[in-house]
């Protein structure tokens, strides 16, 4: 897409993170002289089999479980499926209902529908305008024959944090299992297991600061678990095929890094965060900051702008150096608007307008006032070329 | 990759022919059935031509590409020229569309037909090419 400017400000980190220097330098020597395979009973596989333990412990102590318990996967998705369907097979014959969140991740969505088919039954759980799930709903819909709950821990697409210790009393009352998609939060705010209360969790790397391609889900120690594939014994068996090495110690790294930064990090997000959030809604009328005003994540500001598309608006940013991204038709493949924002009951052509900006690390203050001068302009010209607008406005002077 | 071509970014970037006519001779309006989006065209006719063609657009980069190029390629046309302006030949002028963007380009040709059908009705004229599809051609189509 053409680019007038040089200036490149960098705000979708909901989508994906940079690998941070640090995290790079761990993995180099993994793509380099480390090579062997972990799974070999020769010095090569014993340093590659070191790298990987190493990395097991610093993702453990960032969740506060233990290393044992940590699966590694190829991402967040691949985690949340293996929750679900692992999950659910191994406890079939105790019942066949699961209950989901309406704005769940498509991987755990499409992995409830795909058990559905296999004979399961599905129950998703709505959301508050702000998209919170009432504790109360949860307990509500348990069944006897519910043997799976899962509800994320933060939405990636509207910033909201669920209360997951409060829904985790209710669903332990009933004996049954939880597990929770902490991709986006895990990294980013504090995550603990013990405090949470859940049998499962999933996270991914590339959601702070670590490479693509990395994941893992921790699982309750004495939990069943069906693998998704079949193989060898890696990872317990649960997790067949030979480690990717580099993005396991990776994401070890940036666990680590995670855990001694979360405080400053947050800290500084928040600011900017807020500083954006205030600087929108005060220079842009007819803005709602989607998800919740205060329980969100620390780097998470999204909007829906209205009697305007994303998809333009994400243009006209980018050719302004500005990385953003949306949750509107026009952006899906789908042609379908953002599954969450409709949930949280905001109308089609409202939802159209979504925009979300997630800062980074390495975001400043110059940044976020960067993008509050470019946006105005871009939503005012959009808004110009509106047939909505002109309605709104005609409506108005009568 | 970049998803659009640089015409339709062209297009995007410096849209021709944006707002409102006041005193339209006609005006056709469109949602787009797929994924919720509006398109309303004004036309001003003079001597049988295209005089003046503005539309304006709530739609993603290809729909506002579109019905810039559809305002471009329909000025100065006689309402029968205008009229077979189609979808494709819209598309093909933009040198091409991401194919999940293809039905964006259905919006523009029909608001602009919308505009004609709304002018012929008002002057109680009868124009060649504008009663050969049904109404329900106009609306409602995907891809
Ligand atoms: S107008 Fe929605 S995809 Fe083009």
């Amino acid at each position: 897409m053409e680019r007038k400017t040089e200036r490149r400000v960098y705000l979708d980190h909901a989508a994906t993170t940079p690998v941070l220097p640090e995290v790079l330098e761990t993995m180099l020597p993994y793509l380099r002289e480390v090579y062997g395979n972990p799974q070999s009973l020769h010095s090569w596989g014993d340093e590659a089999r070191e790298g990987i333990e190493k990395a097991r412990g610093q993702v453990a102590t960032l969740i506060g479980g233990n290393p044992e318990e940590i699966i590694f996967t190829s991402s967040g998705s691949e985690a949340n499926n293996l929750a679900i369907k692992g999950l659910a097979q191994a406890q079939a014959e105790k019942g066949k209902h699961i209950i989901v969140s309406a704005i769940e991740h498509f991987s755990v969505l499409q992995a409830a529908r795909t058990m559905e088919k296999a004979g399961f039954e599905i129950t998703l759980l709505p959301v508050d305008k702000y998209g919170l799930i009432d504790p109360d709903e949860v307990a509500k819909n348990i069944r006897k024959d519910t043997i799976l709950v899962s509800i994320m821990h933060a939405n990636g697409e509207i910033g909201t944090i669920q209360p997951i210790a409060e829904i985790a009393k209710k669903i332990k009352e009933a004996g049954v299992l939880f597990h929770t998609d902490a991709v986006a939060s895990t990294g980013n705010i504090p995550v603990n297991l013990k405090e949470m209360g859940v049998d499962a969790l999933s996270l991914a790397g590339d959601q702070f600061y670590g490479p693509k391609g990395s994941g893992a889900l921790w699982i309750r120690k004495g939990l069943r678990l069906i693998p998704l594939m079949d193989g060898g014994v890696q990872e317990g068996g649960r997790r067949p095929g030979t480690e990717n090495v580099p993005a396991i110690v990776g994401l070890g790294r940036a666990a680590e890094l995670a855990k001694s930064d979360m405080h400053p990090r947050m800290r500084k997000l928040s600011y900017l965060r807020d500083r954006l959030i205030k600087g929108i809604l005060t220079t842009i009328d007819h803005t709602i900051l989607t998800g919740h005003p205060s329980q969100r994540l620390p780097h998470h500001a999204s909007f829906c702008i209205e009697f305007i598309e994303g998809e333009a608006m994400l243009m006209l940013l980018n050719s302004q150096g500005i990385a953003a991204s949306s949750g509107s038709a026009c952006t899906s493949r789908a042609l379908k608007a953002s599954h969450v924002l409709i949930a949280m009951g905001l109308p089609h052509e409202v939802a159209q307008g979504s925009l979300l900006f997630a800062m980074g690390v390495s975001n400043t203050e110059d940044d976020v006032d960067y993008a509050l001068e470019k946006l105005p302009p871009i939503v005012n010209r959009l808004r110009q070329m509106s047939p909505l607008y002109a309605k709104f406005i005609k409506e108005q002077r009568r | 990759m970049p998803i659009y071509n640089q015409k339709v970014m062209d297009h995007f970037m410096n849209p021709r022919n944006v707002g409102e006519i006041s005193n339209p001779d006609g005006v056709g309006e469109v949602g787009n059935p797929i994924c919720g989006d509006m398109m309303t065209f004004y036309i001003k006719v003079k001597d049988n031509h295209l005089d003046d063609v503005k539309f304006q657009t709530f739609g993603c980069g290809a729909a506002i590409a579109v019905s810039s190029m559809v305002s471009e390629m329909a000025k100065g046309k006689t309402l029968e020229e205008a009229l077979t302006i189609t979808p494709s030949l819209v598309a093909k002028e933009l040198e091409g569309l991401p194919k999940n963007k293809y039905h964006c380009s259905n919006l523009g040709a029909q608001a602009l037909r919308k505009a004609i059908r709304d002018y012929a009705k008002k002057k109680g004229v009868k124009i060649e090419g504008l009663e050969e599809k049904g109404e329900e051609d106009e609306e409602g189509k995907e891809n």
